[in-house]
């Protein structure tokens, strides 16, 4: 049974603790709160980039012109290339670990398959975890959730994008923890490359463009950026989902310590008055022997 | 006839820039400085490093400095679409400055893992921003 000076110590250290972590609740709120903008500010660019492309493709299609594009072209996969989106920081349920391990189940099929794997490391952990395993790690990008850049993601395509057009790797893909809502996050595994545009339906309302450059420098030029814009979202999302992940995984840490608390009050009760009593109980048996 | 106006929006992938109603925006295209009035035809092309030139009505006119993206003109309204675009009071010339003078010793002094064109695209960003803030 412990003494009552170390449970009252105990419970001292856990307010401390349910401080902390309800502090950290509280900050991961405000951050999502902020990631969650960013992502609504990106939408309406996003979707005039995608309705110009339909625009474009819709009518390079029906001149019979073939889609044909480095980045269209598909290979047979013998190297692949994977980006791992993980946080910079733990702290936030299994958001890390998830990813890791779908990256490693990832790597497993490929290298099974007969290909080779190297990989982008974007985030702290993922960088630390596979790394420390020796990895084949083709870059890595830390410490860039703080302040997201939209330049951050211009980097990374930059990376994967002439490592493709060289046909140093076949395939690109992307594992991140897609942001569902606060309360839901899912690992999704994207394919980034090759690219495989949509083609949309005929809209008959849309005349022609006059085109400067061409058609076909200007489907050049927004392949391009629909592929910035792609890794730019994942970004984006991921550290939305983070943020949701960490604040509900320090909610549940508050919630756990007031519990912890509560019953380390009740024990704290009970072995105080435990003293209490045997304390009167010596008095009292002191007094009957002075009267004896 | 010369006052009309059209309806024009700039997009940057972190935020809407600008939206309203506008006489006149000229910009910088790949093959040439252009300026677009009510009543164009749909027209659709790429823009380089540059300024964007915006008219309201008949003021002068607002700067805003870019670094390439999409123009696209339809019949009910204009959209750009930039990667970046500040205005030119909002540019911090110290800041294009570093930049430029990074770019520069980036480019002079050769490194075997310099990549040449991003370097150079730098500098030209640089040199565009620096130039755009001294124009207001």
């Amino acid at each position: 049974m412990a003494t009552l000076r170390e449970i009252r110590r105990r419970i001292a250290s856990i307010q401390n603790i349910e401080q902390v972590t309800d502090a950290m609740r509280v900050v991961a709120a405000a951050r999502l709160r902020r990631a969650q903008e960013n992502i609504n500010a990106t939408r309406p660019y996003a979707d005039k980039l995608n309705t110009i492309l339909g625009h474009l493709i819709s009518q390079m299609d029906t001149e019979n012109q073939a889609l044909t594009h480095p980045l269209l072209e598909t290979r047979e996969v013998k190297h692949v290339c994977i980006i791992s989106v993980s946080a910079d920081r733990g702290l936030c349920g299994s958001f890390n670990s998830n990813v890791i391990r779908t990256t490693t189940q990832r790597i497993g099929h490929y290298q099974e398959s007969g290909a080779d794997v190297t990989l982008i490391c974007i985030g702290r952990r993922s960088q630390e975890h596979f790394t420390r395993r020796g990895y084949d790690i083709t870059d890595a990008y830390v410490n860039i959730f703080r302040q997201l850049e939209f330049q951050t993601a211009v980097d990374v395509v930059h990376e994967f994008e002439h490592l493709y057009t060289e046909k140093k790797i076949d395939k690109v893909e992307v594992i991140y923890n897609n942001f569902k809502s606060a309360i839901l996050q899912t690992v999704l595994v994207e394919q980034l490359l090759p690219l495989e545009p949509e083609i949309p339906e005929g809209d008959e309302l849309f005349l022609d463009y006059i085109y400067e450059p061409g058609q076909v420098e200007l489907f050049e030029m927004l392949l391009g950026k629909h592929l910035n814009m792609q890794m730019w979202k994942v970004l984006l999302d991921s550290n939305a989902a983070e943020q949701a992940a960490r604040m509900a995984a320090m909610e549940n840490a508050t919630q756990k310590a007031k519990e912890l608390i509560d019953e380390l009050i009740l024990q704290r009760n009970r072995a105080r008055q435990t003293q209490i009593t045997t304390e009167i109980s010596e008095i009292v048996s002191g007094a009957a022997a002075l009267e004896g | 006839m010369l006052n009309r106006s059209f309806h024009l929006e700039i997009r940057t992938p972190e935020q809407s820039v600008y939206e309203g109603d506008v006489t006149s925006v000229s910009a910088p295209g790949v093959e040439g400085n252009f300026q677009i009035l009510a009543g164009h035809i749909p027209f659709l092309t790429a823009l380089e490093v540059g300024e964007i030139r915006i008219r309201e009505s008949s003021d002068t006119p607002q700067l805003m400095a870019t670094s390439g993206g999409v123009f696209e003109v339809l019949r009910t309204g204009v959209t750009v679409l930039v990667e970046t675009a500040e205005w030119a009071s909002e540019i911090d010339v110290a800041r294009a400055e570093s930049a430029l003078e990074r770019a520069q010793v980036q480019l002079t002094t050769n490194a075997p893992d310099l990549n040449r064109p991003r370097a150079a695209a730098a500098l030209a960003r640089a040199q565009n921003r620096i130039k755009v803030a001294s124009n207001l």
